[in-house]
């Protein structure tokens, strides 16, 4: 690495980090860690173009750089407003942040189904988290809210568009992944949904990623749905020798039943290496998988709630009672 | 009697041809600044005329070319916006009908300013007869050597096409304009990168409004300073008004910005007054997305001074008692219009043109609608106008584009100016629907502020 590079120096919540030029805000807030990082519905690494569409990251900069100190006006979306030399940023110290958060919130919900008693991503759900975060405990909205048939795309993907809170990640995964755009969003304003124009499969062999990227549970996994909820699994690292893909891969189990299948997601819930539809869909038996050991969630949510790192005791006194 | 820059030959017979365009000085701009104007001198004309973005946020057009970036070897590209979609506002249409050879001179000379070697008229889809005149003008103007390649023997080439749009609001913003003009969906692009660094196909742009660059023809052909000599302040030259509503002669004018606002409602050479013999309840002065301003704040600011139609006047006391000039689409309410109605369908129109990209304006828009539908219709309550309030509040300034910001602007200011009418709704479900609640009671600028 050369030293000829110039480091940042940037404060959020007056925590101080040094980054490369062209980082993001929230990139930078990252690698801070903890209350500093903003909640990001949206962005995803990985995804070219993504982000600035949820506005939940929504900071304020109280200090533009150390050449132009003056703040920033409005509050900037930090997945895409890069850092400058000096940049003070307040993210949950300032009210302002908070406020307009929880009115983003408000907005993502009002049109949300709050079905989370039988979708089946509850427990990891980013919006769910979101909610609890920085929601409120009632709606003051009134009026019916938004629905759409249930659509099929695919042998294994559900479209659950009632609960999509159009973050596009799907549209840029399926579109960044394959050759051919795959799906997009039809129509406008809050009748804007996914599609694929005219109904069609989607089959791609990396298709399966798109359930992954999806913060909410508008894209589910067929071959999973309705079977458990996530947190009576037991996350696995697992590998297996794949041709198409890295086949690095977190096995959900059940006693000795692979429930589903995912890739491997860090602690923003970013997955780094995707996987093949072959892997997640197919590779259901224990002895197709290696298993590395537990999966550690690094997340504040329920799946990583029932403690399934810890060893059972072989001699509880409960057990010997019996 | 006032100076008309851009529709001094507007009711000629045949202006919209080019011998009958040509005759009547057409042309000479580009001749005058292809022939002894190098590009910089151009765009330093335009700085000293003090010209003012024309589409609504009247940012100075001189800097904005300035801005632009200019790498090696990277073709540049000019677009005229002419999705002029603001309710209210329909300059551009009468301009381009009228007289579309005046934007193509301006859209020469202004590429020539910017050194780009294809520009593009980007027009709203509705527009289509509008569309078939450009056309004819642009086919006239390649036939007489105006545009192509070296024109007029001056060793500059320029390609000029026309593309329409489908009909979106949402495109008539610079960076949903060139998504549509790619041939993407229309949504807002995040900024940075701004178009003058990574625009069309990622290379250098300047978007301006059709008005602003049919107004760089009487600049380059009069001079900038022989420009700025017109109008009040930063606020130079004239300016094309839409003037529609309750008043006796709606149509575009073409004032001297600095005209009273008195003047230009009142007078015979403009408005004429208002119809019927009505009072004057309200006005929007520069298109639906602007603060609407009660009677009492129309003609005179809030500290009494006179009001001009001027970027500056108008928007004199900020959001508390003033508006903005905005696209120039000068809306007058009579006595008898109904200000939650008229909220309830802006805010319906902002809605349906919300392209649902960011979540505050795609569902803080519907909502909005639904809650002054309620109001509208006599089934609403007492708190769905502290609820209006905060929603606007969360949709300000919070979104990619300034469609939020249009969307909430008219909904803030209906409420700050008539919130008593608004409760007279609510109050009397049964008569909102069968009368109107009239004049908004006088109110000073300390009452309203207490």
């Amino acid at each position: 690495m050369s030293e000829a590079t110039p480091k940042f120096k940037i404060t959020i919540d007056g925590h101080t980090v040094e980054v490369d030029p062209g980082t993001t805000i929230l990139n930078a807030a990252r690698l801070l860690g903890g209350d500093s990082v903003p909640p990001a519905m949206c962005y995803y690494t990985s995804l070219k173009g993504s982000g600035g569409k949820c506005r939940t990251c929504l900071v304020e900069v109280s200090k533009g750089s150390e050449k132009d100190p003056r703040p920033m006006p409005k509050l900037v979306a930090s997945c895409s407003t890069t850092v400058m030399d000096g940049m003070e940023i307040k993210n949950k110290s300032s009210q302002r942040v908070l406020d307009a958060r929880s009115g983003v919130v408000e907005m993502l919900l009002i049109n949300h189904p709050l079905d989370c008693p039988i979708c089946d991503q509850a427990g990891e759900c980013h919006l769910q988290d979101l909610a609890y975060e920085h929601g409120k405990s009632n709606t003051r909205y009134e009026f019916e809210r938004r629905t759409f048939e249930k659509l099929d795309i695919g042998e294994y993907i559900k479209l659950h568009m009632t609960r999509c809170i159009l973050c596009y990640r799907c549209v840029y995964t399926a579109n960044q992944l394959t050759d051919k755009r795959e799906h997009g969003v039809l129509k406008r304003g809050d009748a804007a949904e996914i599609g694929t124009f005219i109904e069609n499969n989607l089959t791609n062999d990396f298709i399966g990623n798109v359930i992954d990227v999806c913060p909410v549970g508008a894209l589910t996994d067929k071959t999973f749905r309705f079977r458990s909820r996530v947190w009576y699994t037991k996350p696995m690292d697992v590998h297996r020798d794949c041709p198409t893909c890295s086949g690095k891969a977190v096995a959900w189990m059940i006693g000795d039943e692979v429930a589903r299948v995912t890739a491997r997601k860090d602690q923003f819930g970013e997955v780094k290496e995707f996987i093949c539809n072959d892997c997640r869909f197919h590779k259901k038996e224990k002895s197709d998988w290696t298993i590395e050991g537990p999966r550690h969630i690094d997340r504040t949510s329920v799946i990583s709630a029932n403690h399934y790192e810890l060893e059972i005791p072989k001699h509880t006194p409960l057990l010997n009672k019996a | 009697m006032a100076r008309k820059l851009l529709l001094e030959h507007a009711q000629v017979e045949g202006i919209h041809t080019y011998d009958v365009y040509r005759k009547n000085g057409g042309y000479k701009a580009v001749e005058k600044a292809l022939k002894s104007m190098s590009p910089e001198d151009v765009v330093e004309e335009v700085k000293k005329s003090g010209l003012r973005g024309r589409g609504g946020a009247g940012f100075p057009t001189g800097m904005k070319w300035s801005f632009i970036a200019k790498p090696e070897g990277v073709p540049r590209h000019l677009l005229c916006n002419a999705d002029e979609s603001e309710p209210g506002t329909f300059k551009d249409r009468y301009l381009m009908e009228k007289i579309p050879h005046l934007l193509i001179e301006g859209m020469i000379v202004s590429s020539y300013a910017l050194g780009c070697n294809s520009s593009y008229i980007y027009i709203r889809g509705e527009y289509m007869y509008v569309l078939q005149i450009l056309e004819r003008a642009i086919a006239e103007a390649y036939a007489n050597g105006w545009l192509g390649k070296n024109i007029q023997g001056s060793g500059y080439d320029l390609d000029l096409h026309v593309s329409p749009g489908a009909g979106a609001y949402i495109c008539g913003e610079e960076t949903a304009l060139i998504e549509s003009l790619e041939g993407k969906r229309g949504n807002p692009r995040m900024k940075p990168p701004f178009p003058a660094v990574q625009g069309l196909w990622a290379r250098p742009t300047v978007v301006n409004n059709v008005e602003t660059i049919a107004a760089v023809v009487p600049i380059v052909n009069e001079g900038g300073d022989s420009y700025a000599a017109i109008g009040v302040g930063k606020s130079t030259g004239t300016k094309l008004i839409s003037a529609s509503g309750n008043i006796n002669k709606p149509g575009v004018y073409e004032i001297e910005l600095g005209v009273s606002v008195e003047e230009f409602i009142y007078s015979d050479q403009y408005c004429g007054g208002m119809k019927n013999g009505k009072r004057i309840k309200a006005c929007v002065p520069g298109g639906s997305s602007v603060p609407i301003l009660p009677h009492y704040l129309i003609t005179k600011t809030a500290a009494g001074e006179s009001r001009l139609m001027t970027y500056e006047s108008l928007a004199d006391g900020g959001f508390a008692s003033g508006s903005m000039l905005g696209s120039g689409g000068f809306i007058v309410y009579d006595e008898d219009q109904c200000i939650v109605r008229n909220t309830w369908n802006f805010s319906r129109f902002y809605h349906h043109e919300s392209c649902g990209q960011c979540s505050p304006c795609r569902e803080g828009t519907g909502w909005m609608e639904k809650v002054l539908h309620r109001l509208e219709y006599g089934h609403g309550k007492m708190e769905d106008i502290d609820l209006l309030w905060d929603i606007q509040r969360q949709i300000e300034g919070n979104t990619i584009c300034p469609l939020g910001d249009a969307a909430a602007w008219p909904v803030a200011a209906a409420i700050r100016h008539f919130r008593e009418e608004f409760e007279w709704h609510v109050n009397e479900p049964k008569r909102c629907l069968e009368t109107n609640y009239g004049l908004v009671k006088e109110k000073t600028f300390e009452s309203v502020n207490a």
